[in-house]
């Protein structure tokens, strides 16, 4: 076991960085960038059971230190991922895959689940039930505990691999949705996705994006996703991924700090294409900073104030 | 594609909000004209793509318009100064299909991809008529660098303040074996509706990352989904679906 490596869900990672879903394709683009095998692994973009085109465009924002994006799950649909994009990838990149998959029924969700639980490429199933750019599906599972509950139950019954849910932080206790998570079976619980924002051009006086509203991510979101990760990693027993604007190896330091046994980067690969890559780099020298020998001793190792 | 720290040799302005930024660096993966370049600014979280204008040796040209803050605090900056740059993103236009007469239509800032492409062409024994549309004569630019290339330059300016009063299509010559354009949208479509040859069109669109890993610029084509900043920005006639 190297410093850097963490277990997440019972399978090794040789580090905690991990790619967020949507922001880093089925990896190719990067594979030509970099060998993406230094990543601890990666989470490809949310698929769904049919091919979706996703959202009209402007798809895209820029707001001070981060981004809005309404892309809605524009994929190919899971036949085509598995006939296509796992066997491409499987060139670049050797290691087990996490899976993102998103569904507008629980059906669904259980179909698309079942069909990439049996890829011997993929070694996690990340529910994404908090995409806030599709209607009727996505986040309406995300932000009632219920709906969350019958999600991860249907999933966990057709699936064999570790199942983590993806969890919206647009909700008001996110322990309550996570909690119900882990009651039906959710294996690790991975937050926050994308909080709804919107931005207005003033020369139109329309929204920026078409879709009016959609996904705020970047630096900008860290405080909320890293406050949301300590209150999550205090409320269950699974491991927590966490995610919402990592850009340095601090970052991951910090939410690990928090509770996260792995930490997944999105927006800042889109600004920086090498982001991940600086990352893992960077943490061994940062680690001797802080004193810390393995970053697997520090998860949820945040110290209290005393109380006077 | 390549990330690389250019430095700026030069900046000047060309006409009206219009700058022309000439700097230097590795510019070994741009390949093709009608690619772009996305360039970080300090305190902007998305870059901002640009096309090339064009290249010679380590030396790279932009033109691009003054639109926001990100545009204005990149004409602020001086000779010196370093960027750093995303280069050879998006396609580009293949001049292959160009045949012994091809015309160039650039439409406002979709003018300066065209100085380029017009260097390649005429570089392979083609006689190249370029049309220019403006808005009005201050917001002409590039009219003598084509020139000077030995391109057959037309303006078109909508209030006829100078060369053909009109739009860009007023301007298309009776005869072409083919078409390449860049510029706004509804002058792709009028270039679109009014060309009898094939051709080649480049679009704009919001980006997020411009590498192809977000989805944030898909449009639909007749020949499937695509990414504008990865599979375009340049699209052939015959695939685009202006009904998105």
């Amino acid at each position: 076991m190297g410093a850097l490596s963490v277990n997440l869900c019972g399978i090794e990672l040789d580090n905690p960085v991990i790619p967020a879903s949507g922001t880093f394709g089925y990896g190719y683009e990067f594979a030509e960038l970099y060998d993406i095998n230094c990543l601890g692994t990666f989470s490809c973009k949310g698929t769904t059971r049919q091919e979706r085109f996703g959202n009209p465009t402007p798809r895209i924002a820029e707001c001070s230190a981060g981004m809005i994006n309404a892309v809605g799950l524009q994929n190919p649909g899971v036949d085509r991922v598995i006939a296509e994009e796992l066997p491409r990838l499987k060139k670049c990149f050797h290691k087990p895959l996490m899976a993102n998959v998103s569904g507008f029924s629980v059906e669904d969700y259980a179909y698309t689940c079942q069909k990439l639980d049996e890829q011997e490429q993929v070694g996690w199933l990340e529910v994404n039930i908090s995409c806030p750019n599709v209607h009727g599906g996505g986040m309406s599972f995300g932000t009632d505990p219920r709906a969350a509950y019958e999600v991860i139950k249907a999933v966990k019954a057709v699936t064999r691999k570790p199942v983590i849910a993806k969890l919206s932080p647009n909700v008001t206790d996110i322990t309550v949705i996570a909690k119900a998570c882990e009651d039906a079976g959710a294996d690790g619980i991975s937050l926050i996705n994308t909080l709804l924002g919107m931005r207005i051009d003033l020369r139109t006086r329309k929204p920026v994006i078409a879709n009016t509203m959609g996904g705020f991510s970047g630096p900008a979101v860290f405080p909320v996703a890293l406050r949301m990760v300590y209150q999550t990693a205090r409320a269950v027993k699974v491991p927590v991924v966490g995610v919402g604007g990592v850009s340095t190896a601090e970052d991951v330091i910090e939410m690990m700090l928090a509770g996260a046994t792995a930490v997944e980067v999105g927006a800042a690969n889109l600004v920086d294409p090498f982001a991940c890559k600086k990352i893992v780099e960077a943490l061994p020298e940062t680690m001797a900073r802080y004193q810390i020998a393995a970053l697997r001793e520090i998860i949820g190792g945040v110290k209290q104030w005393e109380k006077t | 594609m390549k990330q690389s720290i250019f430095t700026i040799e030069r900046s000047r302005p060309l006409a009206r909000d219009v700058v022309e930024l000439r700097a230097h660096g590795d510019t070994s993966a741009i390949t093709a004209p009608g690619q772009f370049v996305n360039i970080r600014l300090t305190g902007k979280f998305l870059r901002r793509p640009i096309s090339v204008c064009n290249v010679a040796g380590d030396e790279l040209t932009l033109i691009y318009k003054i639109v926001g803050g990100g545009t204005r605090q990149l004409a602020a900056m001086r000779p010196g100064q370093t960027l750093d740059l995303l280069t050879g993103l998006g396609n580009g236009y293949d001049l292959s299909p160009a045949g012994d007469s091809p015309v160039l239509l650039g439409g406002g800032v979709g003018t300066p991809p065209m100085f380029w492409l017009a260097r390649e062409l005429l570089a392979r024994g083609k006689p190249v008529r370029i049309v220019l549309g403006f808005n009005t004569a201050d917001e002409v630019f590039y009219v003598d660098e084509l020139r000077a290339l030995g391109a057959d330059v037309t303006v078109t300016t909508v209030d006829g303040s100078r060369g053909v009063k009109g739009f860009v299509t007023d301007g298309l010559p009776q005869d072409y074996s083919y078409f390449y354009t860049c510029g706004p949208e509804p002058m792709l479509r009028a270039v679109f509706r009014a060309t009898k040859t094939s051709g080649q069109l480049s679009f704009e669109e919001r980006m997020g990352c411009g590498f192809g890993a977000c989805m944030g610029c898909s449009c639909k084509t007749l020949t499937g989904y695509k990414r504008i900043c990865k599979d375009g920005p340049v699209l052939r006639k015959e695939e685009i679906a202006w009904e998105r």
